[in-house]
């Protein structure tokens, strides 16, 4: 139960201070909004490549707005040495590191969630015929997303130039979780359900999210003390 | 019983020992005033003793446990460079917070009592960045006695203090050594310092080349460690 309240603080008092400041999600919201609007006028596709472009679209979209929510994780720690509060406290490492990944989730997953219409909208597509489905996936790939990047936000929190050292390093380790969300969106949006074909995408983004998971939450102590 | 001990600590930056084969302790009630020229590796051993980097060589204990261990973070309070408290939230939210992360039984009360304690309750819906410095520093306080911890770790804690913080501070330390509880501060404020120690350890290039009982010549003339032991 302790580990719990511990990390409902932790995720409760991150969302605060963000939603006071709204710095990162500000930002991350208006990258992805710029971006699909632009590739929107960039590019004139058909319905059919719409549809096979989407998963792709998105994900990368999501990705890189992503980041900018995901990099000021541990960073919004420095001013002041809160850090060393943290670190100081009777919590465990997998406590904070939850903590924060779920404050992280939670905003990635408004920044998406604002997107979908967006994306529907200027790219003429029906995304909601397997809306539940969709959000299974979403649901998914972030918390794939925010488990990698909030890893690597703790681990590049005292590099001068982590700004550019976290995607860097974030980027790569995603390819599985993105292929996975990219294939199954984009399934989902042409009307497929998940299963089937699909399937073996599902499996592999679902060990991807429980693998990373176990890894950051063992590892966050050593990330931040050595 | 000893509260903190270092045996045989050292610590590496690159190729530069830091630390060199330190060995301190402090007893159960002490005063340890940690001093030193700038780049001695006070702040280092502060650190390792706090749990916030680890040792090259030697061990740590804190009441005879290992700083990381959750029960021993739950009996150590930290001062360090920084306020470690969040701009974005106000006084209250802030105490509120380590209380529920120190697991104290009544978070909300036991804030307010601190706000009252260090002078900042009229302010404490106030943001923590629209506080003045002095503010900052004394919320700061309140966090770090905020669980009355049983050792305090205090990096320089009178730097760029104001009076009214200064004050407060001191009168906490006071309280706090008259309940038998252990306060290691390394610092440069020799005078106020000497004030409160019972013990004296000189840093000199990473290695302890004084530590004993804080003498009356130390308080008469608080360069005196630096005369008789320093390295001039």
């Amino acid at each position: 139960m302790d580990f719990i309240r511990q990390v409902l603080v932790i995720t409760r008092k991150d969302l605060r201070a963000e939603l006071r400041t709204k710095e990162a999600i500000n930002a991350s919201l208006a990258f992805a909004l710029v971006i699909l609007v632009l590739f929107s006028f960039a590019f004139d596709p058909t319905a059919d490549q719409t549809r096979e472009m989407s998963g792709g679209l998105l994900w990368i979209v999501f990705a890189f707005a992503g980041t900018l929510v995901l990099n000021r994780s541990f960073a919004r720690e420095l001013p002041n040495d809160c850090l060393d509060a943290l670190v100081a406290a009777p919590i465990s490492g997998g406590a904070l590191f939850l903590g924060k990944a779920l404050a992280n989730f939670v905003l990635v997953m408004a920044v998406e969630l604002v997107s979908l219409p967006v994306f529907g909208i200027f790219y003429n597509v029906h995304w909601t015929s397997r809306f539940w489905s969709l959000l299974l996936v979403l649901a998914l790939g972030t918390w794939g997303l925010t488990v990698i990047g909030t890893i690597f936000s703790a681990l590049t929190v005292n590099i001068r130039l982590r700004e550019l050292m976290a995607p860097l390093l974030v980027y790569p380790m995603l390819i599985p979780a993105l292929m996975s969300a990219m294939q199954l969106t984009m399934d989902l949006i042409a009307g497929k359900p998940l299963g089937g074909d699909n399937e073996i995408w599902l499996r592999l983004l679902v060990a991807f999210d429980v693998i990373f998971t176990a890894l950051s939450l063992l590892l966050l102590e050593t990330v931040l003390v050595g | 019983m000893t509260a903190v001990a270092a045996e045989g600590v050292w610590k590496f930056y690159g190729d530069y020992p830091a630390l060199r084969d330190v060995i301190l302790h402090a007893e159960q009630g002490a005063c340890l005033a940690l001093i030193g020229r700038n780049g001695a590796g006070k702040t280092t051993l502060l650190r390792i003793i706090g749990g916030f980097s680890k040792a090259a060589r030697g061990q740590v204990r804190i009441l005879g446990s290992d700083p990381r261990e959750t029960e021993t973070r739950r009996r150590v309070g930290w001062i360090g460079h920084g306020i470690s408290v969040y701009d974005e939230l106000s006084a209250f939210e802030n105490l509120s917070l380590f209380g529920r992360l120190y697991n104290l039984p009544h978070p909300r009360k036991t804030a307010m009592e601190w706000l009252e304690r260090t002078g900042l309750e009229r302010v404490k819906d106030g943001l923590v960045r629209e506080f003045s410095r002095g503010m900052r520093q004394r919320l700061a306080v309140a966090r770090a006695f905020l669980h009355q911890p049983s050792v305090l770790l205090l990096d320089e804690p009178f730097t760029a203090l104001d009076d009214r913080a200064i004050a407060v501070l001191q009168r906490l330390l006071r309280e706090a050594l008259a309940e038998g509880r252990t306060v290691v501060m390394s610092t440069h404020q020799l005078r106020e310092a000497l004030e409160l120690a019972t013990q004296v350890a000189l840093l000199n290039r990473g290695k302890i080349a004084f530590h004993g009982e804080r003498t009356p010549e130390m308080v008469a003339d608080p360069g005196w460690v630096y005369a008789h032991y320093g390295e001039g």
